[in-house]
């Protein structure tokens, strides 16, 4: 079970890797998205799978007297989907207001900020 | 259901059931005041005028708070509170040890002073856009970066004040700005997934999140388990996080394009929270692997020292040579950790302390020049000397202390970590920072002389000129104190950043704060 995921996540993050080294803003979203579910897998498979054991203390113990599936991937798993659905909410509105403002999605032609032919300083007065 | 059996259930081997001293709950309150007082700033959304009163008592209280936890640290060790109560490491721990008390007390005092710059500079329009709000959630992320015990929590607060930075970036929405923070939005992302990256495999590998735990636990785990791949991808994450070379392009392709109060907060804050997270984990998690990686980090710290220094050298814009400025600063950071002798670490604390207030201070300055003169381009400014000879004086304390020349703060880290580089045999790094040092002097001793020496001719102005403002003058001002106390009685800062590194060599007096139960028996 780990193993096929362990190729799962491995299968992930080269789809990630790849979009992000594109020159295309929206290709790099679509990898940051991709990649932040990789980790999200990553994560889950890191807290050992198991099925069909819930994690429920009996009413007359005070610890599960059989091992239980891991409950604490998951609580990190929703922060973590939580902030990276927010954070890619925004980049969304960010790279459609890029789009507007500068009129490309090309990296190489956003140069707004840093002009290529920028002035040097004054070598002397 | 325990009770209708009528057991009577012991707490105590799940929860902490002493009460927490009023004193320890210092160390939550650098985390939520800033919280509470960002939710209320976002409810006095249109009241712009009541805004920033409400914003610097806030902050004034804040940095009062500070003091007050890294004074109940000095004299007392290292302070611990658990969330819920429950017993560490299931509960989610807050550790304020000397190094995060530091850190904490130094970046109240930054927001505090960048609290006071924004009075004139932030319009009606910034503040109905939160700018207050924004900054007041950045606080309490960067606080939480610092005193947070929990590597995942760590994370979350990484977060909040990254998502917090992207409100800040885009306040104004002008074109530069917007390219700009898409390029520090994204890398900025890529970075902190990465550190998401590393905390996953090292749940996988621990168990456990508990920052006190794993040092606890490294030891025996050293044998079998892969803590190198563990170290190394901290390293890319937070060395992204820090902007160290060559990872560090995305921030001078955004730094200059905010308002400058918030380059000035952000250059003070958000990038020594990557050193902060880099000495927490290489220096007092995986030490072992540290040292394996140490030649690897100084070759990084000097790349990122010269690469810093090269590009301020050929820049106009003077936000754009402090933005280089930055990262040449984080290069000597970097070296203290890739040193990693006693003086070295305490030579890239002090090094940090003194780097947060000098850049907040320079960014400042440089809008104060920009109000005076009309211009961020070293090509415009011109004959500030004559109009401003109070922003003239002030300039050149801070230029000198940025270079590492007395009588400024920069001096003594930049002593301690040639000190330590040379008591290691590694005189090539010794050299690459008083190289950096000279290089720093003629990059900004030159937008001096520019700006202010240089004559202005009558048909130079720009017309653009805006009266500076009293806050702002205060602001600048209030900054240069601590600086020049540095300078002049470096004594209690060097004890405090040893303290600090002796709490990360031997991490025993941590553990043994937060796993109190356990040290007694």
């Amino acid at each position: 079970m780990e193993t096929a995921f362990s190729a799962l996540v491995g299968i992930f993050f080269a789809v990630a890797v790849y979009l992000l080294l594109s020159k295309h803003i929206i290709r790099i979203l679509l990898g940051a998205a991709i990649l932040s579910n990789a980790v999200n897998l990553l994560i889950f498979t890191a807290g050992r799978l198991t099925r069909e054991v819930p994690p429920i203390i009996p009413a007359h113990l005070y610890m599960p007297d059989e091992a239980t599936a891991n409950p604490l991937p998951q609580a990190l798993v929703l922060t973590a989907i939580v902030i990276s659905f927010s954070l890619f909410a925004f980049l969304l509105v960010l790279t459609y207001r890029a789009y507007q403002e500068l009129g490309t999605d090309d990296t190489e032609e956003m140069r707004v900020a840093e002009p290529a032919d920028d002035a040097m300083p004054p070598m002397g007065y | 259901m325990a009770a209708e059996q009528g057991k009577t259930v012991d707490l105590s081997v799940a929860m902490i059931l002493d009460p927490v001293p009023a004193a320890d709950w210092l160390v939550i309150a650098p985390v939520a005041l800033p919280l509470i007082f960002g939710a209320v700033l976002l409810m006095l959304r249109h009241r712009t005028a009541t805004q920033p009163r409400v914003a610097i008592a806030a902050l004034a209280a804040l940095f009062a708070v500070d003091l007050g936890l890294l004074i109940h640290v000095w004299t007392g060790g290292p302070v611990v509170m658990t969330m819920g109560r429950w017993l560490p490491p299931f509960g989610i721990s807050f550790v304020a040890d000397m190094l995060g008390a530091t850190l904490v007390v130094t970046a109240g005092l930054v927001a505090l002073v960048c609290g006071i710059f924004s009075i004139g500079t932030v319009n009606d329009i910034g503040r109905r856009y939160g700018f207050y709000a924004f900054m007041m959630l950045m606080v309490a992320g960067v606080n939480g970066s610092f005193l947070t015990g929990d590597i995942f929590n760590l994370y979350v607060w990484f977060e909040v004040f990254l998502i917090s930075s992207f409100g800040l970036i885009i306040l104004g929405s002008g074109r530069r700005q917007i390219d700009g923070a898409t390029k520090y939005a994204i890398l900025n992302l890529v970075a902190t997934t990465l550190f998401l990256i590393a905390t996953g495999y090292l749940y996988g590998i621990f168990g456990t999140l508990n920052m006190a735990d794993i040092a606890r636990k490294a030891p025996e785990l050293r044998e079998t388990a892969p803590l190198m791949t563990l170290a190394t991808l901290y390293l890319v994450a937070f060395g992204m996080k820090a902007a160290a070379f060559p990872l560090n392009f995305w921030l001078p392709a955004s730094y200059h394009t905010p308002r400058i109060v918030v380059a000035a907060l952000f250059a003070g804050l958000l990038t020594k929270v990557g050193i902060y997270a880099l000495l927490r984990t290489l220096v007092m998690l995986f030490p072992p692997e540290r040292s394996v990686l140490s030649g690897l980090i100084i070759w990084l710290a000097i790349g990122t020292m010269l690469i810093g220094i090269f590009g301020a050298l050929a820049q106009n814009d003077i936000r754009r040579v402090l933005g280089f400025v930055v990262v040449s600063g984080i290069g000597s950071m970097l070296a203290g950790i890739g040193l990693g002798s006693e003086v070295g670490l305490a030579g890239a604390i002090v090094y940090a302390v003194h780097s947060m207030l000098v850049m907040t201070a320079l960014y400042l300055l440089a809008g104060q020049m920009r109000r005076a003169g009309g211009s961020y381009s070293l090509s415009d400014l011109a004959g500030l000397y004559r109009s401003h000879p109070m922003m003239a004086a002030i300039a050149l304390f801070l230029v000198l202390a940025a270079a590492g020349l007395p009588p400024g703060s920069g001096l003594w880290p930049k002593v301690m970590l040639v000190q330590a580089s040379l008591a290691d045999g590694i005189w090539w790094l010794a050299l690459a920072i008083l190289v950096t040092g000279l290089l720093t002097t003629l990059a900004l001793g030159r937008v001096f002389v520019l700006a202010f020496w240089r004559v202005k001719e009558a048909a130079e102005r720009t017309g653009s000129e805006i009266a500076t403002t009293a806050s702002a003058q205060t602001a600048v001002l209030i900054l240069c104190i601590p600086v020049a106390v540095m300078g002049v009685w470096p004594e209690p800062f060097i004890a405090a950043a040893q303290t600090a590194v002796a709490g990360l060599l031997d991490p025993a007096t941590y553990a043994g704060a937060v796993f109190p139960v356990e040290a007694v028996q």
